[in-house]
């Protein structure tokens, strides 16, 4: 009597079960994720696959850019010409301001160089189109068209013609990863424009107002307030435009005030945008930051 | 024409499926996902790479499985600019489960074929959000589920589509 063999005759190899390939793969999966949260370990491999998926994503904007481009070509001569008597108009009303810089200039170097401060900006700024927003709920992230090859480098503040957009995290080779100042995990050192009063804005994500957290209640600061850039990170060159106070709730039996604000600057809409150069302060050396910190590394101090 | 938009039932044999379409497939819901969306569209787009790979994984397991997924997941990952691995992990899960249930799934009619399609969907996006919120991200609103929802939708459509090769000709007087 013939015994049938206990396993099926192997007619399809299909090596290792499923199971153990799921385990297999999950486990590299987690390795990544921390590798990727903790150490920052596989910025070359992303930057590998981003430099092959670029030519793609840029493809896929050709069409909106078409449509964009025929619209414009359709334009109405009197759309035309009613922008254009705006923008003179701007110009008009801009011009003494415009014709004052000049000596204001001249005379802010001379001063500084009295008082030994480094220069505000270090000159070579990067204007830049946006490619696409981030299409991560989670995160607010914008995708601009200059990148290594054109000397953008992490850590440089972007902003837009109303103010600060937001600060370069990551650079590939042809396009460069702004993360917006309404990300959660960005922080903004700023000033209050009318009293000086010097907090940081921290962005808490998609849909929320970003919001300066640690005021005082007693702090000089109301509804309607413009923030601006102290400039004491070294990132952001100060005394650039942020946003605008919407809120202040002051409770008592609160430690803190609670300041609702909003980004002056198109955040996630303006189409250009300026990629500043590298504020002079930020070549100063910075101070050792205690080794031990277990205070939670927000905004600049995990992004670069 | 009835006959096209018909899909096959279980005991319908199909054309073997000509590798390069599972690729070229693969490609273009990748391009599908790439496509810059904003507002309602956002919260309405669905993960067709997800979709595409769950047809694969469950039609055609011995081409596609876990290891294609988590490839594919990383290059999402990119894409993304996400994390490494999340997608990854994700898009892995996804496969096996297509893989456990395939035989389950296929037994039953397109409409039925997509409520589970939509539990599988919606457990891939959870896990997504599980790495997010470990990670520290609040949580999103509810209508974050909307997409996979409109995936299962499309279920039917993909079917449809991605069988539109395999399914054999009939001779006329067939």
């Amino acid at each position: 009597m013939r015994h049938f063999p206990v396993e099926p005759p192997p007619f399809f190899h299909r090596g290792p079960s499923p199971l153990a390939r799921l385990a297999f793969f999950a486990l590299i999966s987690l390795a990544l994720l921390f590798a990727d949260t903790r150490y920052r370990y596989l910025e070359n491999v992303r930057h590998a696959i981003g430099a092959v998926l670029y030519p793609v994503q840029r493809a896929l904007e050709l069409p909106a850019e078409g449509i964009t481009y025929v619209a414009s070509y359709f334009a109405s001569n009197r759309a035309l010409s009613v922008n254009n008597r705006e923008l003179k108009e701007q110009l008009l009303a801009e011009a003494p301001a415009v014709q004052g810089y000049k000596s204001l200039e001249t005379e802010n170097a001379r001063l500084r160089a009295l008082l030994d401060v480094g220069a505000r900006f270090a000159g070579a700024s990067t204007p830049a189109e946006v490619l696409y927003s981030g299409r991560d709920p989670f995160s607010q992230k914008l995708f601009v068209d200059k990148g290594e090859s054109a000397g953008v480098q992490p850590g440089q503040a972007v902003i837009d013609e109303a103010g600060v957009v937001g600060q370069v995290t990551r650079v590939f080779p042809a396009m460069a990863e702004v993360t917006l100042v309404t990300d959660k995990d960005h922080a903004v050192p700023v000033k209050v424009e009318r009293s000086g009063v010097r907090s940081v804005m921290y962005g808490a994500g998609t849909g929320r107002l970003p919001e300066l957290r640690f005021l005082s209640p007693n702090a000089e600061i109301q509804a309607g307030d413009r923030l601006v850039t102290s400039g004491i990170d070294g990132t952001y060159p100060a005394g650039l435009a942020v946003a605008q106070v919407v809120s202040v709730e002051r409770e008592t039996g609160q430690i803190f005030a609670r300041v609702l604000c909003r980004p002056l600057a198109g955040v996630d809409k303006s189409p250009q945008v300026l990629i500043l150069g590298h504020a002079a302060a930020s070549a100063r050396p910075r101070p050792e930051e205690p080794a031990e910190s277990d205070a939670p590394r927000k905004g600049r101090g995990r992004r670069r | 024409m009835p006959q096209l938009f018909a899909f096959a039932r279980p005991e319908e044999i199909l054309l073997p499926v000509q590798p390069w379409f599972v690729v070229l497939t693969l490609f273009l819901g990748l391009l599908c996902n790439i496509v810059p969306a904003t507002g309602v569209a956002q919260t309405m787009k669905p993960d067709f790479l997800a979709l595409v790979l769950l047809y694969w994984c469950i039609r055609e397991p011995r081409l596609i499985s876990v290891g294609i997924a988590w490839c594919l997941g990383l290059v999402m990952d990119v894409a993304d600019a996400t994390v490494f691995g999340q997608h990854a992990l994700a898009y892995a899960v996804l496969a096996y489960g297509a893989e456990y249930f395939r035989r389950r799934v296929l037994r039953f009619p397109l409409w039925q074929q997509a409520v589970q399609v939509a539990l599988l969907l919606l457990f891939c996006t959870g896990l997504v959000l599980l790495v997010r919120v470990v990670g520290g991200a609040p949580m999103p609103r509810l209508t974050y589920g909307v997409g996979p929802l409109v995936g299962a939708l499309l279920w039917p459509i993909v079917t449809v589509l991605l069988q539109s090769t395999q399914r054999p000709r009939r001779s006329k007087d067939g």
